[in-house]
């Protein structure tokens, strides 16, 4: 195929174009995408999770998140015997590179995953001063990264520890769900990359949903319920030791 | 920088996110609203032993008040953003009301009184002084220059209904801060519904205190006796509201000794190890227990007068130190702990940083610079004292 300079002349701008939006990964469209048809949960299961890190090293390839900072991290628990109340946790960076050999001969290892549990009483959004921390109509606990002052009142209220403030903007920062996936049809990054389906990403508005048929069959809890704050991350196994 | 941690933090925690900038914060309001609850002892409930520390305390209040929202604006990631909170307050948040009230208690209780209660002394001044301050004071009297018995009798009455405003006003400014805490439902160290009136009771505690220490300062440098009257009867009220806020602060510790739930073991092991030396020895011992022993000797034993003012100074000083210790460890304290219960963390303060210690000396020493600017332009002292001073300055 032969191209003519004027050809070329057109072509060039066209390609610049289309080479800086793959770029700067600008979000295709979503026309189809209802909020009212959506209300965001995750579902975690415990007895899946082998620890490997893919999930926080995805979600900070994803979300640039800094270094030393975590919208979602792994802890892994040890439990001697019957001190339940007592166990040993450990998160190295998070568990962003898996875990080193576990120190503790017997008793019982098993791995959490953690992120915002996206709550509907969510006590960072009633605390915020100017509302820039706020419930999406699908459930999702979003920061407006323009109207945020920074006072860090969220970080207090969080029960979690979810949120931190991001040394590049000042500002909050924590665990959106990939919001800019989830609209368009994709699941989050962190469920994308689980090697064992520990993470699922479900929408409670949707009777089809297998969340539902999982919720139904199996014993699930969310963390510190005692905080009501009307978790939507349910975790399947979850020992009564996990703070 | 390596920040070390012992046991389990969630990975965000390690990094305090309140510094010593917020623990000024509170202890600087505390010490207005206390301030203006002393001068209300005069203007309301009619003491008059107090009334030579009336302008006193309310000009304290004012210098303090000034200085309040400084720490707020420095710590904030975009202080460029805080009118936000006037524009769009959300009005679930604690803190999103910290502008309104704010702005009544300076603008519509404090600056107002004090205009009406100096108001004669404004025109007198206007007409006596030259140059700029006669500009100052002009532009001060805001054109009200009627000093007729009749006009400076609905001064009277005015302000008498605005300190009347002001008291719950005061109780609101502390209280509400102390809500900020006691409302984190996340943190046991700071959730608990006596902290706003903790917070109020040590507010007065402290506010009172430094009135105390300021007017027995500014007499020795100004060489005037110190009237032990009002002295006495300020340290009497002192020892008072020192009593009931320490019954309310062991009220707490009682319960959530006796209660014992969750949190019990990670807070009671932080008090004796990272906060021992500031909760036990600093706020409790020496900022506490030792100042109201002191003052409580002052109550039962006759001693001379150069006797109690040493007591009463030494108490002061002590009071304030406690009091910021008290603030330190709601603040610090409350963030050294992990809320997996399972681990602890550091406090590591800069030195010339933006919320350094640097930053904090000169937040605390500012206050004491206006104050210095407010007395200079509106003395406190009896009107006779006001007016062979401007005569003597001509």
């Amino acid at each position: 195929m032969t191209m003519t300079r004027r050809q070329l002349l057109i072509l060039l701008p066209a390609a610049a174009i289309a080479w800086d939006s793959i770029l700067a990964g600008t979000p295709e469209a979503s026309p189809n995408y209802e909020m009212a048809e959506h209300w965001w949960a995750m579902l975690i299961d415990i007895t899946k999770c082998i620890g490997c890190g893919s999930c926080v090293r995805a979600c900070q390839l994803e979300n640039q998140v800094p270094d030393g900072y975590y919208r979602t991290w792994v802890e892994r628990y040890h439990i001697a015997d019957w001190e339940m109340e007592y166990p040993k946790v450990d998160s190295p960076d998070g568990g962003k590179n898996g875990f080193p050999p576990a120190k503790e001969a017997g008793g019982k290892n098993f791995f959490v995953p953690k992120l915002c549990n996206h709550c509907a009483d969510s006590p960072c959004t009633q605390v915020c001063p100017v509302g820039a921390t706020f419930i999406s109509p699908d459930g999702v606990v979003l920061v407006d990264q323009k109207y945020c002052l920074g006072c860090r009142y969220c970080v207090q209220a969080c029960p979690y520890g979810c949120r931190f403030i991001n040394p590049q903007t000042n500002t909050a920062n924590k665990c959106t769900l990939c919001y800019h996936r989830i609209t368009k049809g994709l699941t989050t990054a962190c469920c994308e990359v689980c090697p064992t389906g520990t993470r699922q990403l479900a929408n409670l508005k949707d009777p089809k949903d297998p969340i539902h048929e999982f919720l139904r069959t199996h014993s699930v809890q969310v963390l510190k319920p005692q905080m009501a704050t009307h978790s939507k991350c349910f975790y399947n196994g979850l020992d009564g030791s996990v703070r | 920088m390596q920040i070390p941690v012992e046991g389990f933090m969630y990975p965000n925690e390690v990094e305090l996110q309140w510094s010593v900038l917020i623990v000024l914060y509170p202890f600087i309001t505390g010490l207005v609203a206390g301030a203006f609850i002393l001068a209300s002892l005069e203007r309301v409930f009619q003491v008059q032993a107090v009334k030579p520390t009336y302008r006193l305390a309310l000009l304290t209040a004012l210098a303090f008040l000034l200085v309040a929202p400084m720490p707020l604006q420095l710590h904030l990631g975009h202080p460029e953003r805080s009118f936000e909170m006037y524009l769009t307050p959300h009005v679930s948040s604690a803190m999103a009301m910290f502008g309104f009230v704010y702005l009544w208690y300076l603008l519509a209780v404090l600056v107002l009184e004090i205009w009406l209660d100096y108001r004669h002394d404004i025109v007198v001044l206007s007409q006596t002084t030259t140059g700029w301050r006669r500009l100052i004071y002009r532009m001060l009297t805001l054109g009200s220059t009627n000093v007729s018995p009749h006009a400076l009798h609905i001064d009277e009455r005015a302000g008498w209904l605005i300190t009347l405003i002001g008291i719950p006003s005061a109780f609101l400014l502390h209280g509400y801060v102390g809500f900020i805490f006691g409302s984190v439902k996340a943190n046991p160290w700071w959730s608990s519904p006596l902290m706003p009136v903790v917070f109020l009771f040590s507010a007065m505690v402290s506010g009172i205190a430094v009135v105390m220490l300021l007017y027995m300062v500014l007499n020795w440098m100004r060489r005037e006796p110190i009237d032990m009257r009002c002295v006495d009867t300020v340290a009497k009220y002192l020892f008072y509201t020192f009593i009931i806020d320490f019954s309310l602060e062991m009220l707490d510790l009682i319960h959530r000794i006796y209660e014992a739930d969750e949190s019990f073991r990670s807070l009671d092991f932080m008090v004796h190890t990272k906060l021992y030396f500031s909760h036990i020895v600093v706020q409790i011992l020496l900022g506490t227990v030792t100042p109201i022993v002191l003052l409580g000797l002052t109550q039962v034993a006759k001693l001379t007068d150069l006797a109690r003012k040493r007591i009463y100074v030494l108490s002061g000083c002590l009071t304030l130190i406690g009091i910021f210790a008290m603030r330190w460890n709601v603040v610090i304290g409350g963030q050294l702990f992990s809320k997996s219960f399972l681990g602890y963390t550091t406090y590591k303060m800069g030195f010339a940083t933006r919320e350094g210690l640097l930053t904090a000396i000169v937040l605390t020493i500012l206050p004491f610079m206006f104050l210095w600017a407010l007395v200079k332009l509106l003395p406190p002292w009896p009107e006779k004292a006001v007016l062979a001073e401007a005569a003597s300055a001509q």
